[in-house]
C-alpha cells in the first residue's frame, strides 16, 4: 500500500517495494459519498466544508456527513502517541459502513487515511481489512472533483491572480499540487502564479509549530514573504493546517494577503452562493 | 593555536533550541546556507533529468543496501577474510574508545608523529583529531573544507561540504591570521594556499587516515570517492594507511557499487562521478614502488548494531552519506549544521545520532521536523526518514521504564502530564458526544479565545473558532433538504 | 569475547528467524541508459571530460609523440615522468632521439628514495590507461610497478594515453569485460578530470591536491 509501511516480520530487513503506479479512478461518478470534514475545518474553516458539500452536490452526488466524526488522529500519530492515535482512528474507521467514497477537503488528513491507517491496524486482521478498504476509497477533494467527477468549471469571477500552496505530505503522498493546479487552470479569469520555493514546507507540521516555534516561525515567515512577493491577490490551499499557519502569520504581520480553501474559492468562482 | 578565537568569534550554546535560535538570527549564516542548498538542489535535479531512471535507480539502491544488511554478519566476515588474505589488517571496535585505541596502537608501533587525514565522518565520530592531539600526535585534516573547519577549531557543518557555513571572506581572514599569508578573497588563490600547506603535510606524514565509501566483500576492496586528491594522497603517500568505517558500509559485490556510486555522486553534488574513485585492495606488494606498506581497516559499531536490531530502524543503515536529505531540508537550511551539535546534522543526523549517542543526549532531534517529507523524497536509498522520525518520537515519549527498550535513552521526552493530555485528547476524539460538546463550547465561547496562545503566538495571531462548527452547519443543511444533491 | 565476536553475535541475534534477501540486480538499468553507438561514444567521453577542464586531443599512433612534445613545450615543461620500458615510453624516447628538448625520467625505485624530487621537481607525467568510460567521462587506471600510483597524482600535469578502441560504455561493462570480480589489483582508479574542489562557497577551483591539469591523448588505432 505505502512505501513507508509494509508487512514485514519485526526483525526482518525492510525493502521499499516498487512505486505504486498511478491511481486507478472509478469510471462512473458515484451516487453517494461520505465527507470527512477534518477537525481543523470543523472548528476553524467550516465554510470550506460547506463549500465542499455544495461542489459535490452540484455534481449530482448525495453527501453523507457522519455526525460521529472528529479527527483523523494525525496530531497524536505524528507526535509519537501511537496508541492514542489508534484509539481515535478506530472510532473514525467505524463511521463509514457503506462502500461509498470518502472525500476529505484536506490533503494531509486524506493522506493519514490512505497511507497510515493500514499501518496502525497491522496487528488486527479485521481492522486492517477495514483500514485498507477505507484507504482505497479515500480521496482528497480536489482529486475527487478532477478525476472522479471530471468537473468542468466555468469561471464567473473577475480576473484575479492567485498563488497555490500545497501541503507537503499531501503533495508527496497524493500529488495534490497537480490536482489543485488542474482545477485552477479551468478557471479562465484566474491566473496562477508560482512562488519561490513553492515546494518547500510552510512550517506547520502539526505540533512542530508549537514545539519548535523559532524554526517553524522562520519557515512561515519565508513562506509568507515568498507568497507576498508574487503579487497574488489571494493564496489558495487545499489543506487547512497550512492555511491556519499561513493566515495566522499573515494576520500577525498585518499583511493584506490571505489564504482561502480551494473548495470555497472554486465554489465562489463558479457562481455558488454563500 | 587553541587559545585563538574563531573568525568571527561564535560561541555555540549548549542546547539545540538555543543554538537554533542563535543560528536563525544570523543573517549571514542563513544566507550562506540558503544559497548553497539552493545550488545543491538544482545540481541534483539536473543530474537526474529522467525521473523514471531516477526512481528505478533509487529502488535498486534500496534493494542493494537492504540485501547487504540482510546478510551483514556474513558479508563482514567475507570482507575480513578477503582483506586479510590480501594483507590488509582488519580490526573491530564496539566503541569509539576502542577504535581510537586501535589507531593509537598502530601509530605508536611506528613511532608516528604526524597523521594526515582524508575526509572521514567516522573519524569525526571518534573525535580522532583531539584524541591524537592529546597524545602528542598532530592529526591534520586534508580535505579543503575540513582543513578550513579545523583551522578555526570548528566542526563540519555538512557531511559533504564541511565549511559551507563560511563564505570566502571568512576563509580569507582565517587564512591570513592562521597561515600568515596575504589576505585574498580569490577562491583559486585560497585553494592554492591550502594546496601548498597540505602538500608539505602529505610529504611528511607518517600515517594517512581515511574513511571508506563502500567496502566490497566479494573482492576485499575499499572504495573511496573524492574530488580533491587528498584521499588518494593519504592512502598512497604515508607508509601506513588506516581506514576507519562503520560496520554498515559493506556491500556484497563490485557490481553493486555501480548504481550506488551513481546515486551517491549525483545526489550529493549533481555530478556524474567524482574526480577520483580510489579502490584499494592491499598494501604495497613486493616490487611495487609506492603505496603504504601497511593497510589497516577499523570496523566501528558505535551504536549501529542497536539500529540494526529493529527491522524498521535498520533502514537508517542504508545511508550512503550523500547529504541530499540535508540539502533539501527546510529546517537544516535555516539552522545550519552546527545547530544539531553532533557529527551528523540534518535529517540523517536526526535518525542516526540517537543510536550513536543515545536519545537522551539529543532529545529534541526527532521533534525538530515538520515531517514535510522532502528528505525521504530525495534519499537515494529510500530511507523512509519521516517514518523513522515519527518512530523515534514514539520511543522518545515512552515511559523510561517500558520493558524491552529498543534504544538507549528511550523516553527522554517522557512527560506524564503530556501523556495524560494526549489520553484526554484521544478520549475526546473517540467519543462523538464529548467531541460535539467540545465543539459547542469552543464555538460559543469563541469571544473568550485568549490573544496569546503560547508558542503559537510568537509567529501567529491567535486562531479564533468559527461561530458555528461544520458539524452544526452540516446537520442544519441536511435537516432542511435531506442529503439529496 | 572480543569486539569482533560481540559485534557479530549482536548482528546475528538481530537476524534470527530471517533469511537473506535475494539478489534482484537490474543489469539493464545500469547499462541500457548508458550505452552508446560507436560514433557517439568518443564524443560523449570528450564532452564530459572537457566539461571538467580536461584537455582532450584525438591523435594517431604515429603522431602522438609529436603532439605531446608540442603541448609540453607550450607549457615550458622540460621533463616528463614516463615508464621507459613501456611501449609508449620507448616510442617517445625513439621520437625524441638525442635532442635535449625534453628530459625523460623514470619512476624506477621506491618512492622513499626520491620523494623530494617527485614532489618538488617533477612537473609532468605520462601514463597509459586501461581504457575509459563514456557514461561518466572517466579514465580507468590500474597502477603498476612501472607506472606507480603517485605517477598520476603528484605531478601538476598528468598526461594520459587512451586507445580509442578501449572506450567502454559504462562502469558495469568495464567490470564485466575486464573481469574485475575475479581479482582486484593493489589500487584501481577511475580518474575524471584534474583534481578540483568546491569547498569554499561552492566556487569550483581546479588543482586542489592532485594534478592541476589533465591531458588525455586519444590514440586512434589504424
Amino acid at each position: 500500500m505505502t512505501e513507508l509501511y509494509y508487512d514485514a516480520a519485526p526483525n526482518a530487513t525492510r525493502v521499499v517495494p516498487p512505486l505504486h503506479g498511478p491511481r486507478q479512478y472509478p469510471t462512473n461518478k458515484p451516487a453517494q459519498v461520505y465527507l470527512f470534514g477534518t477537525c481543523v475545518v470543523d472548528l476553524f474553516f467550516p465554510e470550506a466544508g460547506m463549500d465542499a458539500i455544495h461542489l459535490l452536490e452540484r455534481e449530482g452526488i448525495a453527501v453523507n456527513y457522519p455526525q460521529g466524526q472528529s479527527c483523523c488522529g494525525q496530531p497524536a500519530y505524528t507526535s509519537g502517541y501511537t496508541e492514542q492515535a489508534r484509539q481515535v482512528a478506530k472510532a473514525q474507521l467505524a463511521l463509514f459502513e457503506q462502500d461509498w467514497p470518502v472525500v476529505v477537503p484536506s490533503g494531509s488528513c486524506a493522506g493519514m487515511f490512505r497511507e497510515h491507517y493500514p499501518a496502525l491496524f497491522e496487528a488486527d486482521p479485521a481492522l486492517l481489512r477495514q483500514a485498507q478498504a477505507l484507504a482505497a476509497r479515500t480521496y482528497e477533494l480536489a482529486e475527487f472533483l478532477l478525476h472522479v467527477c471530471k468537473v468542468e468549471l466555468s469561471d464567473t469571477g473577475a480576473p484575479v491572480k492567485v498563488a497555490l500552496h500545497t501541503s507537503c505530505s499531501a503533495r508527496r503522498e497524493m500529488n495534490t499540487h497537480l490536482h489543485g493546479r488542474a482545477l485552477l487552470a479551468q478557471l479562465g479569469n484566474v491566473e496562477r502564479v508560482d512562488h519561490s520555493h513553492e515546494s518547500e514546507c510552510c512550517g506547520f507540521g502539526g505540533t512542530f509549530s508549537v514545539r519548535l516555534p523559532d524554526i517553524a516561525g522562520a519557515m512561515v515567515q519565508d513562506k509568507t514573504r515568498q507568497l507576498i512577493e508574487t503579487g497574488a491577490h489571494q493564496v489558495i490551499s487545499a489543506d487547512c493546517g497550512c492555511l491556519l499557519n499561513i493566515n495566522g502569520a499573515l494576520e500577525k504581520q498585518q499583511a493584506a494577503l490571505r489564504g482561502q480553501h480551494l473548495a470555497s474559492f472554486l465554489w465562489q468562482r463558479t457562481g455558488g452562493a454563500r | 593555536m587553541n587559545t585563538q578565537a574563531r573568525i568571527p568569534a561564535v560561541e555555540l550554546p549548549s542546547d539545540f533550541r538555543s543554538r537554533a535560535h542563535q543560528a536563525l538570527g544570523d543573517a549571514q549564516l542563513r544566507g550562506n546556507f540558503r544559497k548553497a542548498m539552493d545550488s545543491l538542489m538544482a545540481k541534483r535535479a539536473s543530474a537526474f533529468a529522467d525521473a523514471d531512471e531516477r526512481e528505478q535507480l533509487r529502488a535498486l539502491g534500496n534493494a542493494i543496501r537492504a540485501r547487504a544488511l540482510s546478510k551483514l554478519p556474513q558479508l563482514l566476515e567475507q570482507l575480513e577474510t578477503n582483506l586479510t588474505r590480501q594483507g590488509v589488517q582488519v580490526h573491530w571496535a564496539e566503541t569509539v574508545e576502542q577504535a581510537n585505541a586501535i589507531v593509537l596502537n598502530i601509530a605508536q608501533a611506528h613511532q608516528a608523529k604526524r597523521v594526515v587525514k582524508g575526509k572521514s565522518m567516522v573519524s569525526e565520530e571518534m573525535e580522532m583529531n583531539d584524541f591524537l592531539a592529546a597524545r602528542g600526535l598532530e592529526c591534520l585534516e586534508a580535505d579543503m573544507g575540513e582543513f578550513i573547519v579545523q583551522l578555526d577549531h570548528e566542526k563540519p557543518s555538512h557531511i559533504i561540504v564541511p565549511a559551507i557555513h563560511k563564505n570566502a571572506r571568512q576563509v580569507a581572514a582565517l587564512f591570513q591570521q592562521r597561515l600568515a599569508v596575504e589576505y585574498t578573497e580569490d577562491v583559486d588563490q585560497l585553494i592554492q594556499i591550502g594546496r601548498r600547506v597540505l602538500r608539505q603535510k602529505f610529504f611528511e606524514a607518517d600515517i594517512g587516515v581515511s574513511g571508506v565509501n563502500f567496502a566490497v566483500a566479494e573482492t576485499g576492496t575499499l572504495l573511496l570517492v573524492e574530488n580533491e586528491g587528498n584521499g588518494r594522497m593519504v592512502t598512497s603517500v604515508p607508509k601506513v594507511h588506516i581506514a576507519v568505517t562503520g560496520i554498515e558500509k559493506v556491500v556484497e559485490n563490485l557490481r553493486d557499487v555501480v548504481p550506488l556510486l551513481s546515486l551517491l555522486t549525483r545526489s550529493a553534488l549533481g555530478i556524474p562521478i567524482t574526480t577520483y574513485v580510489n579502490m584499494i585492495s592491499s598494501p604495497r606488494k613486493p616490487h611495487e614502488q609506492d603505496g603504504p606498506e601497511e593497510v589497516h581497516l577499523v570496523l566501528l559499531d558505535n551504536g549501529r548494531s542497536q539500529a540494526f536490531a529493529d527491522g524498521e530502524l535498520r533502514q537508517t543503515l542504508n545511508c550512503i552519506r550523500c547529504g541530499a536529505c540535508m540539502n533539501h531540508c527546510p529546517v537544516y537550511t535555516r539552522v545550519g549544521g552546527h545547530t544539531y551539535g553532533e557529527v551528523y546534522p540534518g535529517p540523517i543526523g536526526k535518525i542516526i545520532t540517537p543510536h550513536l549517542v543515545g536519545l537522551a543526549k539529543v532529545p529534541d532531534h526527532p521533534s525538530a521536523s515538520s515531517l514535510c517529507g522532502a528528505c525521504g523524497e530525495v534519499c537515494p536509498v529510500k530511507i523512509p526518514i519521516p517514518a523513522l522520525l515519527r518512530r523515534l518520537r514514539e520511543e522518545n515519549v515512552k515511559a523510561p521504564d517500558t520493558p524491552h527498550p529498543v534504544m538507549r535513552g528511550q523516553g527522554s521526552k517522557y512527560s506524564r502530564k503530556e501523556r495524560l493530555l494526549w489520553n484526554a485528547w484521544a478520549r475526546l476524539n473517540s467519543s462523538p458526544a464529548l467531541y460535539r460538546a467540545f465543539l459547542r463550547l469552543a464555538t460559543r465561547l469563541r469571544g473568550l479565545t485568549p490573544g496569546n496562545v503560547g508558542p503559537w503566538s510568537q509567529n501567529h495571531s491567535a486562531p479564533k473558532p468559527a461561530p458555528r462548527s461544520l458539524h452544526e452547519r452540516a446537520r442544519e443543511h441536511f435537516a432542511t433538504r435531506g442529503n439529496r444533491p | 569475547m572480543s569486539a569482533r565476536d560481540n559485534i557479530l553475535a549482536k548482528l546475528r541475534h538481530s537476524l534470527q528467524g530471517t533469511t537473506p534477501l535475494a539478489d534482484h540486480y537490474d543489469e539493464a538499468l545500469v547499462t541500457e541508459p548508458w550505452t552508446y553507438a560507436t560514433s557517439e561514444r568518443l564524443a560523449r567521453l570528450k564532452t564530459l571530460m572537457e566539461a571538467v577542464h580536461t584537455e582532450v586531443h584525438v591523435t594517431q599512433a604515429a603522431t602522438w609523440p609529436a603532439l605531446l612534445t608540442e603541448l609540453l613545450a607550450q607549457r615550458s615543461i622540460s621533463s616528463l615522468l614516463v615508464a621507459p620500458g613501456s611501449e609508449h615510453g620507448q616510442q617517445l624516447a625513439a621520437y625524441l632521439g638525442e635532442g635535449p628538448s625534453l628530459q625523460l625520467k623514470a619512476y624506477d625505485r621506491p618512492v622513499e628514495q626520491w620523494k623530494q624530487e617527485l614532489f618538488d621537481n617533477t612537473p609532468a607525467s605520462l601514463t597509459s590507461t586501461l581504457g575509459a568510460i563514456a557514461a561518466t567521462g572517466s579514465l580507468v587506471l590500474w597502477p603498476t610497478r612501472e607506472e606507480p600510483r603517485l605517477m598520476s597524482l603528484v605531478p601538476p600535469l598528468h598526461v594520459a594515453l587512451l586507445k580509442a578502441s578501449q572506450v567502454y560504455d559504462n562502469f558495469y561493462s568495464v567490470q564485466r569485460q575486464q573481469g574485475w570480480a575475479s581479482g582486484m589489483p593493489t589500487n584501481a582508479l577511475l580518474i575524471s578530470g584534474p583534481s578540483k574542489t568546491a569547498d569554499i562557497e561552492q566556487v569550483l577551483a581546479y588543482g586542489a591536491h592532485g594534478p592541476k591539469d589533465l591531458i588525455v591523448l586519444i590514440v586512434e588505432d589504424q
